[in-house]
């Protein structure tokens, strides 16, 4: 598993890359009561808003961390926004991407790295 | 920790907003509001006069206002808007204010400068100032403070304590029943602790504050109230009492009545009223409102509501809008959703009257 500055985690699923929230930043949100996700098949560039996240405190963005496209959504969020807070790295995953090059992964942080940033 | 009002806030603590507003309703939430602005003014000339001054700045019945009995008032400014509002306390000798924090710095002066004839105004700055709110908020308190199970909504009382002379009112602004409770500050810590070591009381922070009074109805000056809304247009005609209308006894006589006055007679322009969002997307503060032939108001407060389960807000629309079911759009990044104008109080008050 790999994860971003943002907060993500990007986790690779055959040719795909499966995209979520971490715990640590699930838990800075607070209560997850609205999630807006992308539609399916949509192209995106990296740093793109592809997804609203609102908690009890806040709305938020989710950003494309690579260009791609969109090829499924996890429609149970949009159901149950609250799955982010009660598992952020399973069954709480936001979109799955196509991208030409699974390599460009080795740019982003591994866990040791992402927990040095958290603190 | 967030800013408030120039203190550091907690927006929620270990249990997060969810599950602070859920308890709050269920068993009981303990707030600390110390940072809201508490006054005495001791009357230099009789109660009746300084009742008489402190109408001069409001459209509320104070001299009316029994011994041992708090009120919900507001200071208007002469266009007929709301520079805040507060409660006060007829305390026999004296009367007790409380305002909101963000306008401490306001109505202290406020007051000074037009009470000056009439009362000394005194803020009191050793005491903090606690909140226990919920259905439990009386079976704990009163392990504590026996006397507080004969006080109903808006009764206030001085008890001597352990912690010191408590100055205790039953009110709130979460909808629940509940109490107010002023401590001397060497007591406060020792308070709160005794209250939190009870396995009903949770500490509460603003993010369920703010949603448990959204639920409530209740306005946030600063928000839902400014020095351009007039109390009318608020929907808080409830406050003004007979006594201060037209054809009552001390009809008029406070800033702003002309437009008040005929407002209460003719209906104002425009009005708050809740709104539904349709969907799950909250409609936060700031939201734009349209109908099918143009623009009809704005949000003013917004967010999810954790007892309604759902969405809900508090705006302005045009006074025809006004009307619950009325079908309107709120603009929530770039795309309009549909929203219905809704009755409050979202989730029933449950007061001891």
């Amino acid at each position: 598993m790999k994860f971003t500055k943002e907060h993500e985690w990007l986790r690779v699923e055959g040719d795909l890359v499966v995209v979520g929230i971490t715990p640590h930043a699930a838990e800075a949100l607070g209560d997850v009561v609205f999630i807006e996700l992308p539609e399916p098949e949509t192209q995106v560039a990296e740093g793109d808003e592809v997804c609203v996240i609102e908690s009890v405190k806040a709305a938020s963005d989710i950003l494309a961390p690579l260009d791609g496209e969109i090829v499924a959504v996890n429609q149970k969020l949009a159901d149950n926004p609250g799955l982010v807070n009660e598992d952020p790295l399973a069954a709480a995953w936001f979109f799955k991407m196509k991208i030409d090059d699974l390599g460009v992964l080795d740019q982003f942080m591994d866990e040791d790295e992402y927990n040095e940033l958290i603190g | 920790m967030v800013p408030f009002a120039g203190y550091e806030m907690p927006v929620q603590y270990a249990a997060g907003v969810m599950k602070e507003h859920l308890h709050t309703r269920s068993a009981a939430g303990l707030f600390d509001v110390s940072h809201m602005g508490q006054v005495i003014l001791r009357p230099k000339a009789g109660m009746a006069a300084l009742a008489a001054g402190f109408e001069a700045l409001m459209p509320v019945d104070v001299a009316g206002l029994a011994e041992g009995r708090q009120r919900y008032g507001l200071f208007t400014n002469d266009a007929g808007g709301v520079l805040d509002d507060l409660m006060f306390a007829n305390r026999g000798d004296h009367l007790f204010v409380v305002v909101n924090a963000a306008r401490k710095g306001h109505d202290i002066p406020h007051m000074a400068r037009h009470l000056a004839e009439v009362a000394e105004v005194i803020p009191v700055t050793d005491r903090a100032l606690l909140a226990l709110q919920g259905p439990l908020a009386e079976t704990c308190l009163a392990r504590l403070v026996p006397e507080v199970t004969n006080m109903r909504f808006m009764d206030v009382r001085v008890v001597d304590s352990l912690f010191g002379a408590l100055w205790i009112s039953r009110s709130g602004y979460t909808g629940e029943d509940g109490f107010e409770i002023s401590v001397p500050e060497r007591g406060a810590d020792g308070l709160a602790r005794a209250l939190l070591a009870m396995a009903e009381v949770l500490p509460i922070g603003l993010g369920a504050r703010d949603s448990l009074r959204l639920e409530a109805g209740l306005c946030l000056y600063g928000h839902d109230l400014d020095e351009a809304t007039s109390p009318v247009e608020a929907g808080l005609t409830w406050a003004i009492q007979k006594s201060r209308r037209a054809g009552g006894a001390r009809e008029g006589g406070f800033p702003g009545a002309e437009r008040i006055l005929r407002e209460l007679a003719t209906g104002p322009v425009r009005l708050r009223v809740g709104l539904r969002p349709d969907g799950r997307a909250p409609m936060r503060e700031g939201t734009m409102l349209f109908r099918a032939d143009g623009p009809a108001g704005s949000v003013t407060s917004g967010g999810f509501g954790p007892s309604v389960e759902a969405p809900i807000a508090m705006g302005y629309v045009p006074a025809a809008l006004a009307i619950p079911g009325t079908a309107l759009e709120g603009e929530v990044r770039g795309k309009r959703l549909p929203v219905a104008v809704a009755d409050m109080p979202f989730y029933p008050t449950s007061y001891k009257r």
